[in-house]
């Protein structure tokens, strides 16, 4: 076995560097198959559709915050959408909190996070050449772009895009009579997702594969930095749950053109009863949110892997409890699948199964909670260094935290019939899901941008960057719990014709104001990420000190990643500060045997069978070697 | 004119900014703090988490004892009294988590800040730790789930056979409401039958709908169970009563329900608010189209003896429109003819 694995690593590499002198520009950058310049291509356009997505929060903002603003400067973007007396068009403000929901969940967090990380790292960290499937990676980000072209398209009609809230729900994003986005901006939304769930698919099956077969020798499952086991278990996610929402979206598909009545019943709107009956829409909030729950782990998990990795790296300390980090995100897979109810407590479903429901979702707070402890324990007499991205993991930390436990008053189906649906769930999912995400995916750009670029961010920039962020993230979503606990309703355009809703104008003022300077503080990032890849300072080679297998390649790793043989990995990835070691940091790649002064007890025992092991592989190695002469 | 001046004076900030941060940069070049594993922002950082810890800690104080009254809604149903109960006793426990696990996430970067002649403390497992912090949690929760669950299995019986009935129909965009009348049996309906003097789609040929009568607010008795059922003729909607705490959704062709008992009068919650303008309030909180914001309703609870003198005087759909009777079969015809002689 050992045998064969070095031998195909060897031609490998010998393929690889032929290749490399055929690239032109547009197999290098465009039509790639190299992952990391896929996984480039990911963070670009999701960083494209992050400020697209921003930028369609601040305009419902100043809707929200200053209701008797004058939008007229914004015509020449919005055109008719700002009506003669300059006031938004109550329509267009329910595309646009349904374009912001879907761009920033499925563009940004999981194509933008997942699809960059997974793609720039999985093979990095394991030692393989590239993804099992270089050509079905370059397709999946390639339907992922035509994805978002249709989305972008969608943007510009003339009745709008879609407006049926991020989560679609028919019969509203059915009927073409019961609001204007459900016409042709629907069906392009269904198109888009279409593709996206294609390219989920495409992506995620490289994922499982390349970290299943092409680990570099010596990588055992329990020698796997967190992040891979994160990526890993998030694509097992993405692969059996987008293929429902592709089933609950083919079916809408059914319903709006060829007169099928799954979720249609009973339903008289523009004058005249519609010919469907024995339909449930309930059925489609149960499809739905069999992706749609997973899909919170699915942009969350690989932002705790990412967490991990920077916190243990930045404290130089192992991470605590590597194995319980492991069976958290194991539990919290599994559990992901059978939680998805707690969405529709009061959808009208047997009360029985919210009863069920309920148990289940609070058990997934377990896992959650060890993480968080695990986080801390990690930080505990640690010798913490304040990196950027250990900056954000950090705020990510702080942001779980804070989501997470809101999430305990919204599983519990008694509390959620006062809160379902107000602005106590728009915080609780902006913190856990949304912000704490995001900071990840922050950590994961400043931490890697060194193996990416081959230059260093500026770190005081960033530093800037965060605070900015992180203070200005609380007060936008802060404040939202007591809007939502004093029963302010989600996708209001206004709350005025309510007496009970009809104060706050200044805390929502507040949270408008607050939004949009932490908007604006993006571009801090902005400029320092595209100012840094051309002017910053050259990287080191291990700018940070750390154990994993990505640190031991060039500076500009080439298509093949490692110019020579793949490095064999003979330890775990946390052995940070290890008694009696000199530095305080052991990459994955020393042997036992180089280290007999730091060794633990039963790691002095492995040592003899890791010299028969090197012993081996010499002799294969000669073997080729002379093979080729 | 102005804008040339603010674009002038944007230009010139821009580029001091810019020159500070050069002038910076280089300095630390000069000084070689680049290259040291941690600089003095290291402890900036280290400080500002404290700063924020001590800062957003009090600002949160500050305004959740200030704003009490404002985001605590009065409750005006039984079980509202039992779910809020449960809320505050959830609120208790996950912030002291929230408190205990921010102050530790704090103070730790500020503690345990880099120290070039410290090492960090080698210590990667510890199996007891793992299991006390997962069954904890565990046991708390399981507590949390027990008393939600009870109070869920309460307030979703079945109502009790007494309970008033008060049908309530969403579209958009706004209410419509009915009641059963004497016989306290709402009579039947399809939606093939919705006319424009029929919005209903009430089947009068159902002699328990010759009673059925329409409001434009809702009444309801207080102290009585009373029982919502809940339909939707064209999407999703759904019925927010937020002093109720009361919520369902209200879906086209799949009758949902929801009973309460409405533990204050109208009158009595305006004087314990001192506002002689309250009322209570129906809101639609499914999103629903272009006027889901203005989905408004009233709710009037009155006394038990005020409610059966009101349902008495009401006058049912037939009584308002006699044209509805029309081409009824013999039977019902003659029911219906008995109520418009009333």
């Amino acid at each position: 076995m050992a045998t064969a694995s070095v031998a195909n690593h060897d031609t490998a590499a010998h393929d690889h560097h032929d290749h490399e002198h055929h690239d032109n520009f547009v197999t290098k950058y465009i039509f790639t198959q190299d992952h990391k310049m896929i996984g480039k291509q990911y963070l670009l356009t999701g960083m494209f559709w992050a400020l697209i997505g921003g930028f369609l929060s601040i305009l419902f903002r100043l809707q929200l915050g200053f209701p008797e603003m004058d939008m007229s400067f914004l015509r020449p973007l919005l055109g008719g959408w700002i009506d003669e007396t300059g006031a938004l068009d109550p329509t267009f403000y329910l595309a646009l909190v349904t374009m912001h929901g879907t761009i920033m969940v499925f563009f940004v967090l999981t194509a933008g996070l997942s699809g960059t990380f997974s793609n720039y790292l999985i093979p990095l960290q394991i030692g393989a050449r590239d993804m099992a499937s270089g050509f079905m990676n370059m397709l999946s980000y390639w339907f992922f772009f035509v994805s978002g072209v249709i989305m972008f398209i969608s943007l510009f009609l003339k009745t709008g895009p879609a407006a049926g809230g991020w989560v679609v729900y028919p019969p509203l994003s059915a009927l073409e009579q019961a609001i204007p986005g459900s016409g042709l901006g629907m069906t392009l939304w269904l198109i888009a997702m279409t593709f996206f769930i294609a390219s989920s698919l495409l992506g995620g099956i490289n994922y499982i594969t390349t970290v299943i077969n092409l680990r570099t020798k010596g990588m055992s499952f329990s020698r796997l930095p967190l992040t891979i086991w994160a990526f890993f278990l998030t694509a097992i996610i993405g692969l059996l749950s987008f293929p429902v929402l592709f089933a609950a979206a083919l079916l809408l598909v059914f319903d709006r053109s060829f007169g099928t009545s799954f979720y249609l019943s009973d339903i008289y709107i523009g004058g005249e009863a519609l010919p469907n009956t024995g339909g449930s829409p309930v059925l489609y909030q149960h499809l739905f949110w069999f992706l749609g729950h997973p899909e919170v782990y699915i942009v969350l998990l690989p932002a705790l892997g990412i967490t991990s990795e920077v916190i243990a790296t930045n404290s130089r300390k192992p991470i605590f409890g590597y194995k319980a980090m492991i069976i958290s995100m194991l539990g919290i897979t599994i559990l992901s699948f059978i939680v998805w109810a707690h969405h529709m407590f009061v959808s009208g479903m047997n009360p029985f199964l919210g009863s069920i429901f309920m148990f289940l979702t609070l058990i997934i707070a377990v896992p959650s909670a060890v993480k968080v402890f695990n986080y801390l324990t990690t930080l505990w007499r640690g010798n913490l260094i304040f990196t950027p991205a250990m900056l954000f993991s950090i705020g990510l930390v702080s942001f779980f935290i804070s989501g997470g436990l809101t999430g305990i008053f919204l599983g519990n189906s008694a509390i959620d019939i006062q809160l379902h649906d107000t602005y106590f769930v728009v915080a609780h999912f902006h913190l856990v899901m949304g912000s704490a995400s995001f900071f990840g995916l922050m950590a994961g750009v400043y931490h890697w941008f060194p193996k990416m670029f081959g230059r260093m961010m500026d770190a005081r920039l960033g530093y800037v960057h965060f605070w900015l962020t992180f203070v200005g993230v609380y007060l936008v979503f802060f404040p939202m719990h007591y809007i939502g606990i004093a029963g302010f309703p989600r996708r209001y355009y206004s709350w005025t014709n309510f007496e009970f809703a009809n104060m706050y104008t200044d805390l929502n003022m507040f949270v408008s104001v607050a939004a949009i300077i932490t908007f604006v503080a993006q571009f801090i990032f902005i400029f320092n990420f595209f100012y840094s890849m051309y002017r910053g300072r050259k990287a080191t080679l291990n700018p940070w000190r750390s154990n994993t297998l990505e640190w031991t390649t060039p500076l500009y790793p080439g298509h093949g990643n490692w110019p020579g043989e793949i490095p064999t990995v003979y330890r775990w990835p946390y052995d940070y500060s290890k008694p009696g070691a000199e530095e305080d940091f052991i990459p994955q790649t020393v042997p036992l045997s180089a280290t007999p002064e730091s060794n633990l007890p039963h790691e002095q025992e492995l040592v003899k069978l890791e010299l028969e092991i090197m012993k081996e592989d010499e002799e294969v190695l000669v073997a080729n070697e002379s093979r080729h002469q | 004119m102005y804008g040339f001046l603010i674009g002038v004076g944007v230009l010139l900030l821009l580029s001091i900014i810019w020159m500070v941060y050069r002038i910076q940069t280089l300095v630390s070049v000069v000084k070689g703090s680049d290259k040291k594993v941690a600089s003095g922002s290291n402890k900036i950082n280290a400080i500002l988490f404290l700063v924020f810890l001590v800062g957003g800690g009090a600002l949160m104080f500050w305004y959740s004892i200030k704003e009490f009254d404002n985001y605590q809604l009065p409750i005006a149903s039984e079980h509202g009294a039992v779910t809020d109960q449960l809320f505050w006793v959830t609120m208790a426990v996950t912030g002291s988590v929230f408190l205990i696990t921010h102050i530790l996430l704090f103070i730790f970067p500020y503690k345990y800040q880099y120290d070039e002649k410290r090492k960090a403390s080698f210590y990667p497992d510890n199996n007891k730790l793992e299991i006390i912090w997962t069954i904890v949690p565990g046991i708390v929760l399981a507590g949390l789930v027990i008393s939600g669950w009870m109070a869920w299995s309460d307030i979703t019986a079945p109502a009790p056979e007494e309970a008033h009935v008060v049908e309530i129909m969403g579209y958009q965009f706004a209410w419509e409401v009915r009641y059963p009348g004497t016989d306290n049996v709402l009579g039947d309906y399809d939606y093939r039958l919705i006319t424009a003097s029929n919005s209903h789609g009430i089947d009068f040929t159902d002699k328990n709908s010759i009673d059925d009568f329409s409001s434009p607010v809702v009444v309801i008795p207080k102290g009585e169970p009373v029982l919502f059922k809940i339909r939707a003729r064209d999407v999703l909607h759904s019925v927010f009563a937020p002093h109720m705490r009361l919520k369902m959704d209200a879906v086209p062709g799949m009758p949902t329900r929801f009973w309460f008992v409405p533990t204050k009068t109208t009158a009595e919650m305006r004087e314990e608010l001192g506002d002689p303008e309250f009322q209570y309030e129906i809101a639609c909180t499914e999103v629903c189209g272009r006027g889901h914001f203005s989905m408004r309703k009233i709710i009037e609870v009155i006394e038990p003896e005020a409610y059966q003198k009101w349902m008495a005087e009401q006058k049912s759909f037939i009584q308002m429109n006699p044209s509805l009777a029309e081409g009824l079969p013999a039977e019902t015809k003659e029911l219906a003819e008995i109520e418009l002689n009333k």
